[in-house]
């Protein structure tokens, strides 16, 4: 019962027989999405129309920090390529899918059920739908903060609502979360349509473009506004991680331990909204990104959300920068919407975590 | 291996006065008043829907009493932070479930959220509280994938790593087998005689008579007796509150009462 009932010897076989608080592998995982997060980078950054090899593309990186290091590129334009057009795009890739990876981790941890992501439960939509009002109805005085401040209003309140109703007992089952999620997206993609009908034709367009999700014509403007708040949403989020992990054991059982669940729960929703808007505000709607990470993160490194969290935002990156090196590749002169390919592949994974969470629960519930 | 000192703090006076709690116009307790001292084990008892949970929640601070007031230590429990309670009572549920895949040594640990931190003395919480429950082979299990009754002893762990001077246990022993139902309450019984104090919701009476020092019996959101066992678990109190025939004999070995329904007997004494 306490330490001091045991025998010292007997205790410390006891401890002996823990298993370690913190997978050894965890560091390593860390270190190597961090490695892979930059060599992705450079790769990324070369390719595409004016293919560039991983040493010119260091070459421009270097040179910008005061080394000569790489091999010069024979491009003549080849830096200004890089820094006016590469660069904040494959920025911005990382700093939207680092966002969606700690929002869906966050999500679903507040949620209490893995199958919570932004895209899924309507947040992206709801954060598009306030953007798009303010693209097609507002003055377009405030430049690119205007749709972000939107996308994030849009955001906190789609997620306030859904969190309102799809909880009850401290959990929300599966199928409530999927029903809210096609409700609030329905609700969502009317108020879209209906802003496209009453847009101009340059608007529009603009609307159209964003639904697809794109990071096509990424400035640095974009990236100077996401990169704060991206990057203080994923520190604050990392000091979340204990209460968490708590919060795993369901709402009462996490206040008895000391947490403060309502507060937890506010912080979490606005952090999550931050997040989605400054992914959404620039690259449109990016699904299932929040969704396939974190779970993998999970399979590989455990459910503890000290791992997760900075996981889920380094793999977050990865994936939203592999998948645009795809987008930019896949078909020849052309720049495949982004969020298409994430539906494409995040679609059908959806699918898979809901028959496995039908199995385990024995039912829809 | 640093050893933590024994436990010696005692528990502070848990106190219900005068307690109702309704839900819409459904009243769930009547002025209910309850104790709860140092070194004291109480048997909570009665039948469904008696209003037990609901007095444990207004203990723990997780309801707020729509009358009456419940004081730890003479401070109004809800006038203590979250994260203070937290060190001073531990709280067990009925249900015990936990969202992701955690190991059962991952969930025991986090009984340790609200003390500070220091490795050395929550891993050596946390190996005792397994070893007394009997999970110390399950700490690498995930917690999802173990049996109801492995998953209420890792949960009762969990709530022994706290350290707390005040346990509210409901249901401890509901999913557990005879051996384990005994090792449950025989923890419960020593963190008593420690100096903590205990309330443990039963519905098995037997098991209130062997091991609380008191019984509350509650019917319909009232606090119908409490007391002694021996005084407060009559054949004729008890079959009225169950609405059924219920004898109370003594053990033949021990002589403490052993309580169970009769059978045959049809009629609803009534």
């Amino acid at each position: 019962m306490t330490a001091a009932d045991l025998a010292s010897a007997d205790l410390r076989a006891a401890v002996d027989a823990l298993p370690p608080a913190r997978p050894a592998r965890a560091t390593a995982a860390l270190t190597g999405l961090g490695v892979a997060l930059v060599a992705v980078a450079v790769v990324s950054a070369g390719v595409g129309q004016m293919n560039l090899s991983p040493a010119e593309v260091w070459h421009v990186l270097a040179a910008q920090l005061g080394f000569d290091w790489g091999t010069p590129s024979a491009h003549p334009n080849a830096e200004a390529v890089l820094l006016s057009v590469r660069f904040p795009r494959v920025a911005l890739a990382a700093l939207a899918g680092a966002g969606l990876g700690t929002a869906g981790a966050l999500m679903q941890g507040v949620f209490g059920n893995p199958l919570a992501e932004p895209g899924v439960i309507g947040v992206s939509a709801g954060a598009a739908a306030a953007a798009c009002g303010y693209i097609a109805l507002g003055s377009q005085g405030a430049g690119p903060w205007g749709a972000a401040l939107f996308a994030f209003a849009g955001g906190l309140g789609t997620t306030f609502l859904v969190y309102a109703l799809s909880r009850s007992g401290g959990r929300t089952e599966v199928v409530t979360l999927v029903l809210t999620g096609i409700a609030v997206n329905a609700v969502a993609g009317a108020a879209i349509a209906l802003f496209t009908f009453l847009a101009d034709t340059a608007a529009r367009e603009e609307i159209i473009f964003w639904q697809l999700g794109s990071l096509n014509g990424t400035r640095w403007a974009y990236v100077a506004i996401a990169a704060p708040i991206v990057t203080v949403a994923v520190a604050l989020a990392s000091t979340l991680a204990r209460k968490l992990d708590l919060l795993s054991l369901g709402e009462r059982s996490a206040r008895h331990l000391g947490v403060d669940v309502e507060r937890l729960r506010v912080v979490v929703i606005v952090l999550v909204a931050a997040m989605t808007a400054a992914a959404v505000a620039f690259c449109g709607i990016i699904a299932f990104v929040g969704l396939v990470v974190p779970h993998l993160v999970r399979l590989a490194l455990g459910p503890g959300h000290r791992v997760l969290l900075p996981a889920s935002a380094l793999g977050g990156a990865v994936l939203l920068m592999t998948a645009d090196v795809v987008a930019r590749t896949a078909v020849d002169y052309a720049d495949l919407p982004i969020g298409m390919l994430t539906s494409l592949v995040g679609g059908p994974f959806f699918f898979y975590l809901l028959r496995r969470s039908r199995r385990q629960a024995g039912g829809w519930a | 291996m640093t050893r933590r000192p024994a436990p010696s703090a005692v528990a502070p006076p848990l106190q219900a006065r005068g307690v109702s709690y309704s839900v819409g116009a459904t009243a769930i307790l009547r002025d209910v008043d309850l104790r709860v001292g140092p070194g004291e084990l109480i048997a909570l008892a009665g039948p469904n829907g008696a209003g037990k949970s609901t007095l444990l929640g207004v203990l723990a601070g997780d309801l707020r009493p729509c009358a009456g007031t419940v004081t730890l230590g003479g401070t109004a429990v809800h006038g203590i932070g979250v994260r203070e309670l937290a060190r001073l009572r531990a709280v067990l549920l009925q249900e015990n479930r936990v969202s992701f895949p955690f190991t059962v040594a991952d969930v025991v640990r986090m009984g340790r959220a609200a003390l500070e931190e220091d490795p050395a003395a929550d891993d050596a919480a946390v190996a005792a509280a397994l070893a007394a429950t009997d999970t110390l082979h399950l700490a690498g299990r995930r917690f999802p994938s173990l049996s109801g009754g492995e998953k209420a002893r890792v949960s009762f762990a969990r709530t022994l790593a706290q350290d707390a001077a005040i346990l509210l246990l409901d249901e401890p022993t509901a999913a557990l087998d005879i051996r384990h139902q005994e090792l449950v309450m025989g923890l419960a019984r020593r963190c008593a005689d420690r100096g903590k104090s205990v309330v443990a919701v039963l519905h098995d009476l037997s098991l209130a008579a062997a091991w609380a020092d008191r019984l509350a019996l509650l019917g319909d959101g009232r606090l119908v007796a409490a007391g002694p066992v021996a005084e407060v678990a009559t054949a004729d109190a008890l079959s009225e509150l169950y609405e059924h025939p219920v004898a109370v004999v003594p053990d033949p070995v021990t002589g403490l009462p052993v309580i169970m329904p009769r059978r045959g007997a049809l009629t609803c004494v009534r």
